[in-house]
């Protein structure tokens, strides 16, 4: 028990924290994009599931993890492309449409795979650690900071640059009023239709990121590999209110608290049934969560609202 | 400067514009005048690029213009203040009025716009501040920022659909030398309106409407508010009424010291004190916003009360829920006909009994009889002159003024010695707001205690035998019929002075 507590182990366990809260990060700063212009996305997880396979077996087939970074990448386009027709073109209901789109990843990637590869084959992920040679000079400290892959840093790099995007530029200045009050955007000559695109496709690609970060991870895919986690990001957006700093600190919670329960379980300091009942421990969090930001402050005032002239 | 010619356009089932004439003249105020539903917002969404006409022709400034989005609106020099005000909350100034300029995909650069912001607010007196938040602002504050950011876009013809609506009288009087200063820059302006003295105040020509097609074209010397008033509605209407003098009885409803909390945990209601009596219209008068609401929703058990009492018929409510209330004989019409009045998709039959429906005779052994309920709404349809085709059609379907007569009929043939009566004509046309009236008058008559809640300065100061004017959830002062004025009214709505005319008991 006492091996727990070395130095040593909580720096690796942050560590894996920080490596593991990479899928929540990409999946919620991007579904925060889409929330701030006022749609909602409830398929982040089938998102996320179609950029894992998507990046899985195109690293499968070419042996390239780049270049099944690019698919995945692509696959969240496309998902974007066809989560705005539905939602903005022909105004679907945006909580039915998510979790349609949700099964349809599931079912489809599930599918796929079976009809492709069939028995889980492992391929060679995304291992360059671009700041290693840090690492081993800055001792501990370098450990938590410079051991990671280049996903982990594109991920957190990405927070400023999100936050940047929708506070400093004019795309994020009309992202944020189409959320708020697309009519007064209308008025004015902004396209509420091409505004909210442009948030979905960018929610959707950072969603197939996402996904094919955790397949490159991994270096396997499975059914159902997000396990859950796209839906975590969903409520990490309520979490951190809409904004990027605090969807940051909800992914890297979520990510601790994983690594922690792994640790303790690899250390057995919890084991048996005990340790299932760990495993409850993101899922309980997300509960308790919700609870706590239940009163929404900063929720776009527009958020699941199709947008109609004659409204 | 603005001819629109032969507008017509065409929804499912009416026609909102026929053939419809329209000019207006740079440095004019050309007033569009007309009933809801008389066409005036339809022709203006036109003008504005929000729908298309299906006939007809637009020429501005001397050459033809396809107006086919409001982009394309405001690049031609036609700008609009909407009812509901077009700003984004969560924005400041600056930021509403930087949408849709700039290059899509650039950098919002603010300084200049806030420096041309502070120029034009200048210029025409506006007192906007560039930083400042839209949440943060009041609402005559918001409508001089939506008129800036229509002036920073240099638009040489403004739209103002019913600028008034939301605005206490000293407002609107500020409102009005604006208008005036803009005017005189040679700008064009359409005023929305359908208050008559604010139309021949500020009008330089007036187009009345009615039923999509112009009733009527006059200027304010040619015409008087009763020759207005015909042309929108068709026929006379009576402005001046005649109020029976009749003493008071025993207080029927008491409200002591109430303490409510709104929406938002703010005090929405500050320890106000109303008595109305038997035989009396108590109104309470304030501009919208500022706890009349939740002063009602207290009273009929619909919101927590945090500290104070209410009393009906001298007992106090012990169990505060609109069924409890409404059994101690309190009657309720709710603001917002569709939404809290009624059930659009409910029948007429069904809408006139859904406070009774658990009584006898309209249920039997805890079935609804169908037949008392059809007798019973065939009567009321009859007494209050509610225009249906029959009783189960759906209320959705019927006019406003129609609907409301649907909740006026259910709420006050129910026995009820209390009235509670919420905005009772908003957005309803003239001929069903004069018939609701008079049916508060004979409510009048019959001995009930009426609380009339009204953000119609005019309608509460034409029929309340005593007028409560509420601030910011207190009340700011009491005033009999015969002695109040507009202007004095006006002051107290919007927080000038707290005064108590007459020694008339709250």
């Amino acid at each position: 028990m006492n091996d727990f507590f070395t130095v040593s182990i909580i720096i690796a366990t942050l560590a894996s924290g920080i490596r593991l809260a990479v899928p929540f990060l990409l999946a919620a700063l991007g579904e925060a994009v889409g929330q701030r212009a006022g749609v909602l996305n409830l398929g982040v997880e089938g998102v996320m599931l179609i950029g894992a396979f998507s990046a899985y077996y195109a690293a499968l087939e070419t042996g390239s993890a780049a270049f099944g970074l690019l698919m995945g990448l692509a696959s969240g386009v496309a998902m974007g492309l066809v989560y705005a027709l539905i939602t903005v073109v022909m105004h679907a209901e945006q909580g039915i449409s998510g979790i349609g789109i949700y099964l349809f990843g599931l079912g489809f990637t599930d599918l796929l795979f079976q009809k492709q590869v069939g028995t889980p084959k492992p391929i060679s992920g995304l291992q360059a650690k671009p700041f290693d040679w840090l690492a081993e000079d800055t001792g501990r400290a370098g450990e938590l900071l410079f051991s990671h892959t280049v996903l982990t840093y594109v991920a957190f790099l990405l927070v400023p640059v999100v936050y940047w995007l929708i506070t400093r530029t004019t795309f994020g200045l009309n992202v944020r009023a189409v959320g708020e009050n697309p009519q007064a955007a209308d008025t004015l000559g902004v396209s509420v239709n091409g505004i909210r695109t442009a948030a979905i496709v960018i929610g959707n690609t950072m969603a197939g990121l996402a996904g094919a970060a955790l397949a490159l991870e991994i270096g396997i895919f499975q059914q159902n590999l997000t396990a859950g986690r796209g839906f975590i990001a969903i409520a990490l957006v309520y979490f951190g209110a809409w904004r990027p700093v605090g969807v940051m600190a909800g992914s890297l919670l979520f990510g601790i608290v994983s690594s922690t329960v792994l640790q303790l379980q690899v250390q057995d300091v919890i084991s048996g049934s005990v340790s299932s009942i760990a495993n409850m421990a993101p899922a309980v969090l997300t509960v308790i969560v919700l609870v706590v930001v239940s009163r929404r402050i900063g929720q776009p005032a527009a958020l699941t609202r199709p947008f109609t002239r004659d409204s | 400067m603005l001819e629109m010619q032969g507008i017509t356009k065409r929804f499912p089932g009416v026609v909102a514009n026929e053939d419809v004439d329209f000019t207006v003249l740079p440095g004019q105020v050309h007033t569009l005048l007309g009933e809801n539903g008389a066409g005036k917002s339809t022709l203006v969404k036109i003008l504005y690029g929000l729908y298309h006409p299906d006939e007809g022709s637009i020429t501005f400034e001397g050459s033809p213009v396809n107006i086919y989005s409001p982009s394309v609106a405001i690049r031609t020099g036609i700008g609009m203040i909407h009812q509901h005000f077009m700003l984004v909350d969560t924005l400041t100034v600056a930021e509403n009025v930087a949408l849709g300029l700039g290059k899509p995909l650039g950098l919002a650069n603010l300084q200049p716009i806030r420096r041309r912001i502070r120029e034009v607010s200048e210029e025409f007196g506006l007192h906007v501040d560039p930083d400042t938040y839209i949440w943060q602002m009041a609402v005559g504050e918001r409508q001089r920022a939506e008129i800036l950011k229509a002036l920073y876009r240099n638009v040489r013809l403004l739209v103002l659909d019913e600028p008034t609506a939301v605005l206490t009288p000293p407002e609107v009087t500020d409102l009005f030398v604006t208008l005036r200063q803009l005017t005189a820059d040679g700008r064009g302006l359409v005023f929305i309106s359908h208050k008559l003295n604010e139309v021949m105040e500020i009008s330089d020509e007036i187009t009345v409407l009615r039923d999509g097609k112009v009733s009527g074209r006059t200027t304010p010397a040619e015409s008087s508010r009763e020759s207005l008033a015909m042309m929108m509605v068709g026929r006379p209407v009576e402005f001046t009424r005649t109020i029976a003098d009749q003493t008071p009885g025993e207080p029927k409803l008491e409200v002591q010291n109430l303490r409510v909390r709104g929406d938002r945990g703010e005090l929405a209601v500050h320890d106000v004190n109303i008595d109305v009596r038997a035989g009396e219209i108590v109104g309470i008068v304030g501009v919208s916003g500022n706890g009349q609401r939740e002063l009602a929703e207290a009273i009929i058990g619909l919101r927590e009360i945090e500290s104070g009492q209410v009393n009906v018929d001298g007992d106090p409510v012990k169990t505060p829920t609109p069924k409890h209330v409404r059994a101690m004989g309190l009657a309720y019409v709710p603001e917002e006909r569709m939404k809290y009045g009624s059930i659009g998709d409910f029948t007429v039959a069904e809408n006139l009994i859904l406070v009774d429906y658990d009584q006898a005779p309209y249920v039997r052994n805890g079935l609804l009889s169908f037949n008392s309920i059809e007798e019973r709404s065939e009567q009321l349809v009859g007494d209050y002159s509610i225009r249906t085709p029959n009783t189960s059609t759906l209320t959705r379907k019927l006019s406003g003024g129609n609907i409301q007569k649907v909740v006026i009929a259910r709420e006050f043939s129910g026995g009820a010695e209390t009235l509670l009566v919420a905005q009772p004509t908003r957005g309803i046309d003239i001929g069903a707001a004069e018939y609701i009236h008079e049916q508060l008058l004979i409510q009048r008559s019959q001995g009930k205690a009426i609380l009339l809640i009204s953000e119609d300065l005019d309608e509460v100061m034409a029929l309340s035998d005593r007028l409560v004017v509420m601030y910011e959830g207190s009340v700011m002062g009491r005033v009999s019929r015969e002695e109040a004025t507009i202007e004095q009214v006006g002051l107290l709505m919007s927080g000038v002075g707290e005064l108590e005319i007459s020694p008339v008991a709250g």
